[in-house]
């Protein structure tokens, strides 16, 4: 199976007046299915201009990306549309969820707008939300939820259907750590389904529900962590 | 961490022998603080010098024999339970110390040395964090313990990105001006 993210080389210079502005130089970052990195840096250092590229919102300055064995470069802007649609899921701090629709409704959607019958994405989306461990609260409202609530439907939103890549800013940016770690546990959970998770934050706790961390600083991949050992090395004996 | 308040508090739940009484620690603290059978009975011996225990007078040392709390040991528990541990200065934290030198050290990359110090961090959280990840099956004193340790981590990840921040604003000249610390905050020797 593919990598379910494929950055080489990646550059992205803007104009800011006349002046260069490097927002990403020369990275290289590789995620394969089923695990999640976090990119951890400080405010400015280029996080979130690699998740917006990984996403295909944004095209590199140089280099390639691929999405699911998929090249973005040459691809035209319908077919590149579609590949967000279907391949990928972004979660954001806000929880964009759209008050009128009840939470099936919400995560259904993604699915009806790439033209799914609506009882096949009903169905599709109450079947992510029972395996997200959130089924009792698929007929609520979004006002009528919690925002850990919010934000964990928000994220079965993100891996309803055929999803590869789940991108995510900062996704427990407004929660209580309880609530938080609620959300990191959803995310894994997706993981451990075949989804590959990238999740753009600055707090260590959260950077830690990881497999790899990768650190970003003035726009590079400077660090990152070694392969997790196991629980019972860590408790002394 | 003091095993003697701890010895008191599972004696205040009844009378109990020191083999078990090392089994109930470790249970307790999430395992995390393994405890040699010996430390037990030497600090049995020493509440009961201290009238804090009793032990079954009769019996022989060894592990059957029981003990149990006495008023004494219940008021010393209840006062200790209330006493604030002393955070009144500053720890003299080796990683605090290992920065300070170098950002006075000619030629050394502070930067990359706290970024060696920030990964090993997150490497430790990320351990951590693994035992947080069946919720299910994690004992609540194991689960109060993880949690303690990660926000200690968690506090010194964002120390280090803080002194990070505040050394690539800082001007050069700040790098090498001599501390005024223990005027300003009063730390002690």
């Amino acid at each position: 199976m593919s990598a379910a993210l494929e950055m080489h080389g990646v550059s992205k210079t803007y104009l800011d007046g006349t002046d260069e502005v490097h927002a990403l130089r020369e990275v290289d970052l590789t995620v394969e299915p089923g695990r999640m990195v976090a990119v951890m840096g400080p405010s400015g250092s280029g996080k979130s201009t690699l998740l917006t590229i990984a996403g295909a919102l944004e095209t590199p300055t140089e280099g390639g990306v691929r999405i699911a064995g998929q090249t973005l470069a040459g691809m035209t802007r319908d077919d590149r549309a579609r590949l967000r649609r279907r391949t990928i899921g972004y979660v954001f701090q806000d929880f964009n969820l759209l008050p009128g629709l009840t939470a099936a409704e919400n995560v259904a959607l993604p699915l009806e707008l790439d033209g799914l019958a609506a009882g096949k994405a009903r169905a599709a989306g109450l079947r992510v939300l029972d395996e997200l461990g959130l089924a009792d609260r698929a007929s609520r409202f979004p006002d009528q939820l919690s925002g850990g609530e919010r934000q964990r439907v928000a994220i079965a939103r993100a891996v309803v259907g055929d999803r590869r890549l789940l991108l995510a800013d900062e996704p427990t940016g407004a929660l209580d750590s309880v609530n938080g770690e609620a959300v990191m546990r959803m995310i894994l959970n997706a993981c451990k389904g075949g989804v590959a998770a990238v999740v753009v934050t600055h707090d260590a706790q959260l950077a830690s529900w990881a497999d790899r961390v990768v650190f970003i600083r003035d726009g590079r991949l400077v660090d990152h962590t070694a392969p997790r050992p196991t629980p019972d090395t860590l408790l002394p004996r | 961490m003091s095993i003697r308040h701890a010895l008191l508090a599972l004696l205040s739940e009844g009378p109990k022998y020191g083999l078990q009484l090392r089994e109930e620690f470790e249970a307790r603290t999430g395992e995390v603080w393994p405890l040699n059978v010996g430390q037990v009975y030497t600090t049995l011996q020493r509440l009961e010098r201290d009238s804090l225990v009793e032990s079954d007078d009769d019996a022989e040392p060894g592990p059957q024999k029981g003990f149990r709390i006495t008023a004494g040991g219940a008021e010393e528990l209840a006062a200790w339970l209330r006493t604030p541990p002393d955070l009144s200065s500053p720890p003299r934290d080796e990683l605090v110390i290992k920065v300070l030198i170098a950002v006075r050290l000619p030629g050394a990359d502070v930067h990359e040395i706290i970024q060696v110090h920030r990964r090993h961090l997150v490497e430790l959280m990320q351990q951590w964090t693994r035992l947080k990840e069946d919720e299910g099956d994690l004992d609540l004193g194991l689960a109060l313990v993880v949690d303690a340790e990660l926000y200690r981590l968690d506090s010194l990840v964002r120390w280090l990105d803080t002194a990070d921040g505040r050394l690539k604003r800082a001007p050069a000249p700040a790098r090498t001006a001599a501390p005024q610390i223990r005027r300003r905050t009063g730390v002690r020797r």
